[in-house]
């Protein structure tokens, strides 16, 4: 099992680099997309205990949620605003991409000294977490369009997720909905602010919100 | 050790390099829909350039007409480091990957050395660009080799290549892949091939590779011809060893045949990239090599 959980990990890791790496938004959104279906399909492969109709499918609601839903809103929001890429980040892409690299050993060295619950997590359940946290609150900091902060913090929630299947092999059910409520209602909010940034600016620069005047 | 059978690998390296560059240039032209150089236009070729004159810049020195030979031995010496399959290279010992890359730096230090040597404006941002890019392709062939020193726990190229085998099971594949993922970007790159460098443009402000030879002429254009050759001939071997650690040398050779025809298929259908492009390429390279180490450093216990 812990082999096909690496495997699942290194793609969902490749896919955040994905995220971090293009310029284009349409990249990014399918990059998140597919993410989210595997971080939906991860509980599955996680499981010691074998399937059952519960997680099986959660696992499908995460992954509609995440894999269909959200990239749909995001797209639409990207098609109503005609942005296309990410012009002119705070962090260019290459230095990006190195920042990327260089998170994923301190997500190691991070998670062999963060005091853990004891868990059947493989080895690399933490560290991925961790770095997927890590790119997701870059992205947020360093991108400027308001769609890429929204990847970012998909990115972040993508990672808690991660997280939390190093604690419990299942959470309870309740939390999971709540959670995934919570990330859905937020994108949701999100999409709307995108679309008002727009209708009234022409563009979705979030950093030239900063002048505003109340 | 060296061995009769080593040496045959090192003797059929000499001879058939030429060959990839030519089987590349026939796959890309079938694609294309046209006949295509012969497979051996390669050695065509090197035979001409090597019954022409010297023809060198007068502000050239000595370095311009030694650096091809010093590049070209370089090359030679990475050859004898490089296992062939399950066979061991000619010489092995232990860090030789490293002596190995230091070879290929050696190469590239003196082909830009002879690009600066003639004084050429071209020539010179040719060596600048190689440089830059060749700087960048680096750490992603050093991670990888070290990712491969730590699944195999062993510091020499035969090592690993022996030890890659049995060492690797289901739970290391994922590291493994990306390490080979790095290692084909890095290949395309070193050696000059579509998406990072085209080598039939001959348009001053794309070229790379073209632009930093575009001064030697004859032997000497023979002598860098054949040398960026054996460069793809030993890019194509510690591909295939990373690919089938398990295969003998026959295996190995009709792999670097595939590899020859995928690089042709993998140039027809892309397109050069912008020059602003690469360096993300790049470095997105050495960030799958250092995601594949990572892999592979959690997982080997």
């Amino acid at each position: 099992m812990t082999a096909w959980e690496n495997m699942l990990l290194a793609a969902v890791l490749l896919t955040g680099f994905a995220a971090v790496g293009s310029s284009r938004l349409a990249t990014g959104i399918r990059a998140l997309g597919a993410q989210g279906v595997l971080v939906g399909v991860l509980p599955l492969v996680h499981s010691v205990a074998g399937w059952n109709p519960r997680m099986v499918g959660f696992g499908a609601v995460v992954a509609t949620t995440k894999g269909v839903l959200f990239p749909w809103l995001l797209s639409r929001a990207i098609r109503a605003s005609q942005t296309r890429r990410e012009t002119e980040p705070v962090v260019g892409y290459g230095a990006s991409l190195a920042l990327a690299a260089v998170l994923l050993p301190a997500a190691f060295w991070l998670a062999d000294r963060a005091p853990l619950a004891v868990s059947q997590a493989g080895a690399l359940m933490a560290p991925t977490a961790f770095t997927l946290m890590g790119m997701g609150l870059f992205l947020m900091v360093a991108r400027r369009t308001a769609v890429s902060q929204v990847l970012g913090y998909l990115m972040l929630e993508n990672g808690i997720h991660t997280f939390g299947l190093t604690v419990f092999t299942h959470l309870p059910l309740l939390v999971e909905l709540g959670v995934l409520m919570d990330a859905f209602v937020a994108v949701f909010a999100m999409g709307i602010a995108i679309d008002h940034i727009n209708r009234e600016f022409d563009h979705m620069d979030t950093t030239r919100l900063t002048s505003l005047k109340g | 050790m060296p061995s009769l059978g080593t040496g045959l690998n090192v003797l059929i390296g000499l001879a058939a390099a030429p060959l990839l560059p030519g089987i590349i240039a026939r796959v890309k032209a079938m694609v294309a829909g046209r006949r295509g150089p012969p497979p051996l236009q390669g050695y065509y070729d090197l035979i001409r350039l090597l019954h022409k004159d010297h023809l060198r810049s007068r502000t050239a020195t000595w370095v311009f007409g030694g650096a091809p030979a010093v590049g070209l031995a370089a090359v030679v010496c990475g050859l004898l480091l490089m296992p062939v399959g399950r066979q061991p290279a000619f010489f092995s010992f232990e860090g030789d990957w490293m002596v190995l890359l230091g070879c290929l730096a050696l190469a590239r230090w003196c082909a830009i050395l002879a690009a600066l040597d003639t004084g050429s404006g071209f020539a010179a941002m040719g060596a600048s660009r190689d440089a830059c890019f060749s700087a960048l392709a680096e750490p992603a062939l050093f991670i990888l080799l070290a990712g491969l020193a730590r699944q195999t726990g062993e510091l020499s190229l035969s090592g690993m290549v022996a030890g890659l085998a049995p060492s690797a099971g289901l739970t290391d594949a994922p590291g493994l892949a990306l390490l080979a993922a790095a290692l084909g970007l890095a290949l395309l790159a070193e050696n000059a091939r579509i998406p990072v460098d085209d080598p039939n443009t001959h348009l001053e402000l794309t070229m790379i590779h073209e632009a930093l030879v575009l001064e030697q002429a004859g032997p000497d254009l023979a002598l860098m011809l054949y040398g960026a050759a054996l460069k793809l001939w030993l890019f194509g071997l510690l591909l295939m060893n990373l690919l089938v650690a398990f295969a003998d040398s026959f295996a190995v050779w009709c792999g670097m045949i595939l590899m020859a025809a995928g690089i042709g298929v993998v140039e027809s259908a892309m397109a050069r990239l912008r020059l602003l492009k690469v360096p993300p390429l790049l470095v997105g390279a050495a960030a799958l090599a250092a995601l594949g180490f990572a892999l592979i450093w959690r997982t080997t216990p």
